[in-house]
């Protein structure tokens, strides 16, 4: 609660974690982005997102220690991880697709564990980061500082996103994607074959996830059993904004991004990862209940 | 042999069973003790995630609420908590045996009280929540409660607490917790079958077979989950207390609430048996169990992996599970033996 005081005695230190929060929150919109894409595609709440965010920093660091320059990273992993994702559907997730959804919340959700097992005997369980060495702004005499790694992650989150929605928009995969999405079996009526498009939109989510670690590792730290928060996170911003709304989905998460600065701030960092689970329950609670007002349910 | 008389020579064997056992494989006693716990752990699973149709991934809490209730009362008797956990495990504490048994007593009732009252108090705020909604939420809750529990000082935070020695000898101490482990999984056993022919346990399937007609048809579909979930609180907050003491150690995250390891066990186990049924989950247990023993002696350093495999494995190539198969295979075994399996159809509303 000291911290509580300091914040209101400097209010720039409220700006720094304003800034940080926004800086951090656009990454996780890039995750959540992915978690929309195959929940409103295929019907499916995939529980390993997070866990396919930390293989995508980990196939960065590799690469950067092996010379890669860091920043090179993000496409490399993005498209490192596109595999790994058409393998998982070709495996594990086309069993599932027409399944009840608890059976896939359940399945993607063992593939997070042995994903995390997994990366755990590979890389260890050591927390891992990687500086890039770009350096940062002071502002308000060095009160302020903003990370250029930060804004430049801020900056390729952008980028990305804007790709993604022009993709979605113009190309002819794009449009088949959300036909998809709005009537599968019309889809398939008119040609589409839509066990492929699964297959690519869920290779695309993990691409979407690699990048996003990559961008994790040099801006925060990866780990193998912090893939998990960022599942919760990404969730936590699809409720909050609903599906097909990336207006509403970056917003969200730069919501997310700017509360869990604060929270971390004032009553440390032990019980920033307790507040993410905790606002899950509480925000899953307060809609169900405004919906229960107007005779409807959060389904 | 009938099915009738099968059915009646059952439970008297599964308890002569149960009592020699531990004098039988005496090698195996700590394994067949989490035996126990682990039928307990998919029995009261299967409650609310079988019976019910509300899948949840959070029953964990009421388990670390059982393992930190019971230890803190014991120790809190007779001694002061907060020192004892501010010594962070240098501090041996002295107990005279009468006071252990008395402390142990009063944990073992102390902890399903406190689960019981932690389900109220979270089933009034979740259990409006419908199908995976509900699942997401409560696998939320599993990993704040450990969070939170790791920073609370009182609880002795990250480091966790060392539980009071068994003051008699090593070997009457593994058998005093066999019977109490044994005692609580025949006990909720027996009762959950008892439980499953009245009309809460209809109710409950009418819940999952369609919960917006059992509602029409007059139903309090919210007051049964909350009393579905307080019956799963209660064996597994008694199952906590146990297990904190078999184990010796209370760790928040490794131990009390070990949503990645308990937490997703004891849905598997239910589903790997045939979820929905009484049987199911106590067969899941024991192969589980078997499983898991196998893995950490031969696939040593890769048994983790080894069990996200096999997650993933029964989840979507078996998600009937045996009984499920079974019903398939051979409906004219399941006559009137068991409730409905949930077909995965069904399960969700």
């Amino acid at each position: 609660m000291d911290n509580l005081a300091l914040l209101l005695q400097a209010p720039p230190l409220a700006l720094q974690l304003v800034i940080d929060g926004v800086l951090i929150g656009s990454v996780f919109a890039l995750a959540a982005y992915g978690m929309a894409l195959v929940w409103g595609v295929m019907n499916i709440i995939n529980v390993c997102q997070g866990e396919f965010v930390m293989l995508g920093g980990y196939v960065a660091l590799y690469l950067a220690r092996a010379g890669l320059q860091p920043l090179l990273g993000v496409p490399v992993a993005a498209a490192a991880l596109f595999p790994v994702g058409w393998l998982c559907y070709r495996l594990v997730i086309f069993r599932i697709v027409e399944q009840d959804l608890f059976v896939s919340l359940l399945a993607t959700f063992g593939l997070g564990i042995l994903l995390s097992q997994v990366m755990n005997q590979v890389f260890g369980a050591n927390v891992q980061s990687l500086d890039p060495g770009l350096g940062s702004w002071f502002l308000f005499q060095g009160l302020v500082s903003v990370s250029i790694m930060k804004a430049v992650a801020c900056l390729v989150t952008l980028a990305i996103a804007g790709l993604l929605v022009l993709f979605m928009r113009r190309s002819r995969l794009g449009q088949a994607v959300r036909a998809t999405a709005q009537n599968a079996r019309a889809a398939r009526i008119l040609g589409v074959d839509t066990g492929r498009i699964y297959a690519f939109t869920y290779a695309l989510n993990a691409a979407i996830c690699g990048a996003a670690g990559a961008l994790v590792l040099m801006i925060w730290t990866v780990q193998p059993f912090g893939g998990l928060i960022f599942t919760v996170r990404s969730f936590m911003i699809v409720i909050l904004a609903g599906l097909g709304n990336l207006p509403g989905v970056i917003l969200a998460a730069l919501g997310l991004g700017v509360a869990e600065q604060f929270v971390g701030f004032i009553l440390g960092a032990q019980l920033q990862i307790a507040f993410v689970f905790l606002a899950l329950v509480a925000i899953l609670v307060l809609r169900s209940r405004w919906l229960h007002r107007q005779r409807r349910y959060l389904a | 042999m009938t099915r009738r008389t099968l059915a009646k020579a059952l439970p008297p064997a599964l308890v002569a069973l149960a009592v020699l056992a531990p004098f039988l494989l005496p090698a195996y006693k700590a394994q067949l003790t989490f035996l126990w716990i682990m039928i307990v752990f998919a029995l009261s699973w299967d409650i609310l995630g079988g019976q019910t149709g509300y899948n949840s991934f959070g029953n964990i809490v009421f388990f670390g609420v059982g393992v930190y209730a019971a230890v803190v009362v014991q120790i809190g008797l007779f001694h002061d908590v907060a020192a004892y956990t501010a010594a962070a495990g240098t501090e041996t504490l002295r107990f005279t045996p009468q006071q252990y048994f008395i402390g142990l007593a009063a944990g073992l009732i102390a902890a399903p009280l406190l689960a019981v009252l932690t389900a109220l108090l979270l089933g009034w705020a979740l259990l409006g929540l419908r199908g995976h909604y509900f699942a997401i939420a409560t696998l939320g809750l599993g990993i704040a409660a450990g969070e939170l529990a790791a920073a609370w000082p009182y609880l002795g935070g990250s480091s966790g607490v060392q539980v009071p020695v068994y003051p008699g000898s090593l070997e009457s101490g593994r058998l005093l917790f066999y019977f109490l482990a044994a005692g609580l999984g025949l006990a909720t056993l027996f009762a959950l079958g008892g439980l499953y022919r009245t009309r809460l346990g209809l109710a409950l399937n009418a819940i999952r077979d369609d919960e917006d007609k059992a509602e029409a048809l007059g139903l309090h579909t919210t007051r049964y989950k909350i009393i579905a979930w307080c019956i799963a609180a209660a064996t597994l907050g008694v199952a906590g207390g146990l297990v904190a003491h078999i184990i010796g150690f209370v760790d928040p995250r490794e131990v009390a609430f070990a949503g990645a390891s308990y937490g997703v066990w004891m849905v598997l186990m239910a589903i790997l048996g045939g979820k929905g049924s009484l049987w199911g989950p106590v067969i899941g247990a024991a192969l589980f169990h078997a499983m898991r023993e196998l893995f950490w002696t031969y696939l040593f350093g890769w048994q983790n992996v080894a069990m996200g495999v096999l997650i993933v494995v029964v989840v979507v190539f078996f998600p009937t599970g045996i009984l499920g198969w079974l019903r398939q295979r051979k409906p004219h075994w399941f006559a009137r033996a068991l409730p409905r399996a949930a077909s995965p159809e069904e399960s969700a509303p």
